[in-house]
């Protein structure tokens, strides 16, 4: 642990920005242990034929991509980035925003990876063509590290997510019924099977980051907290009940998991936010 | 279940002879396009100008395919949700489009303009993008380079494998096939 600015510890822009963009052609190419061994395990497990099916092309499709290093999906996503910086840490050259954007930019010309953002978001919508800006959620720490997570998100799925201000007597019922919805009203269109991240409490902006971030957890992890933890299950079951199935066509396998993140809200509060992800549910780390 | 090949151009008879899950493996030039394109191209309808391509008998796919790498026709080239294009579809149905490759829910109004002009939805596997790029062996740049990948571009495909998911009837898969497989 260092004491004072003077025993800051340093890293270059340059390593910032070649980790950055390491990260985002990573997590486009290969997709996670985690992910193939729930998709293998719903493969199994499908009642569908036509399920089984789609679920041997997902796994084949990923194998393609990990072994010849292109995209899994041809939407690369915007580039969503959740860092932890420690307040020991300096970044030698430039600012951690500015290193983000150059790691992506790099990342999605050198990756062969779809640059998908538009400028403006209503009037001009022109391609900004290098897939900046990013979305960056910085946290400050103690330390000397730098913790980087990065979670391209595609908006077939993210269309389909939404945020709702619950009220406390809705209690578990009230989350179950909002959550089953949204993967209801979804249907086909977010290419299940899909991960389902959940955020409770916080603020109406804070419930949004927390579903975000349930997305980067691996579905084979579930919540420390047991009660969370059996919610996580409750809600794993009742979505594969809907019947929706691989890619809509009917099956048992709607969701590969459902990821919870909870925060202290207000007295008078309780937002509840569905971040639906496809299949695909890409997301790279490092520590620097 | 039987598997049909098809190459394009298609027939309004062979359209209308497809049933929601018949699997179909397409063949010759499909045509892409998604939200920017199709906004581009119903604009020129209305000012009675041409479609930058011919779209009687053919295919339209939505995608919004990755760069590619050297030596290869496309990048990762999968579907993009279709109901964004809901609004778009009907008169290009009226134009003589044949069949829109996407995956999702279509609107009413889509789903009765192909009942009227006799043409079907298919659906691709979403996410597997990898494995339909295989299928796509020579790409085209046919309008609007500034679009990047929303451009309009010409696909020479080979057993590009889809699934019929709405009829020309109007029976659909996500409405039919949900409900087997229901736990109450």
């Amino acid at each position: 642990m260092t004491e004072s600015g003077d025993t800051m510890r340093e890293i270059p822009f340059e390593t910032v920005v070649q980790t950055v963009a390491g990260l985002f052609m990573e997590a486009n190419y290969v997709i996670g242990a985690d992910i193939t061994c729930a998709l293998r395990g719903a493969r199994a497990a499908e009642a569908s034929p036509v399920g089984r099916d789609v679920l041997d092309q997902i796994l084949e499709n990923n194998q393609i991509a990990r072994e010849e290093r292109v995209a899994i999906c041809q939407d690369t996503g915007m580039a969503v980035l959740f860092a932890r910086m420690g307040s020991d840490l300096h970044i030698a050259g430039g600012t951690l925003p500015q290193a983000v954007d150059e790691g992506v930019r790099r990342a999605y010309a050198q990756g062969y990876l779809r640059k998908s953002v538009v400028d403006d978001p209503l009037f001009d919508r022109v391609n900004t063509k290098d897939n900046t800006p990013a979305i960056l959620h910085v946290e400050l720490c103690e330390g000397d590290r730098l913790e980087l997570c990065a979670a391209p998100k595609g908006f077939g799925s993210e269309n389909m997510s939404a945020v709702k201000m619950l009220v406390p007597a809705d209690g578990v019922e009230g989350v179950v019924r909002f959550v089953v919805d949204t993967v209801r009203a979804a249907g086909p269109n977010p290419c299940p099977p899909v991960v389902v991240g959940v955020g409770i409490g916080g603020s109406f902006e804070k419930a949004a980051l927390l579903a975000k971030k349930a997305l980067t957890r691996p579905v084979d992890q579930p919540n420390p907290d047991p009660r969370y933890a059996r919610l996580e299950e409750r809600l794993l079951e009742e979505i594969n009940a809907l019947g929706i199935g691989p890619a809509g066509t009917g099956g048992t396998t709607t969701a590969l998991g459902v990821n919870i993140e909870q925060f202290p809200t207000h007295i008078a509060g309780m937002p509840v936010a569905v971040n639906i992800c496809c299949h695909a549910a890409r997301h790279a780390s490092a520590v620097l | 279940m039987a598997v049909l090949s098809l190459t394009t151009p298609v027939t309004e008879e062979q359209m209308r002879s497809l049933r929601a899950g018949d699997r179909v493996l397409l063949s010759g030039t499909i045509y892409t396009g998604r939200d920017a394109a199709h906004k581009r191209m119903i604009a020129l309808l209305q000012e009675g100008k041409p479609l930058p391509f011919d779209p009687r008998g053919q295919i339209l796919y939505y995608v919004g395919p990755a760069p590619a790498k050297p030596g290869f026709a496309v990048g990762s080239a999968g579907p993009t949700t279709s109901y964004r294009m809901d609004s778009y579809t009907p008169p290009l149905l009226a134009q003589g489009l044949r069949g829109m490759i996407g995956k999702g829910r279509r609107s009413p109004q889509v789903v009765d303009a192909m009942k009227a002009y006799g043409a079907v939805y298919f659906g691709a596997v979403g996410g597997a993008a990898a494995l339909i790029s295989r299928r796509i062996v020579d790409a085209e740049l046919v309008a609007w380079p500034d679009l990047g990948t929303e451009a309009v571009h010409r696909f020479t495909v080979k057993d590009f494998p889809v699934t019929v998911v709405i009829d020309s009837l109007g029976n659909s898969l996500y409405e039919t096939e949900p409900p087997k497989y229901r736990r109450d």
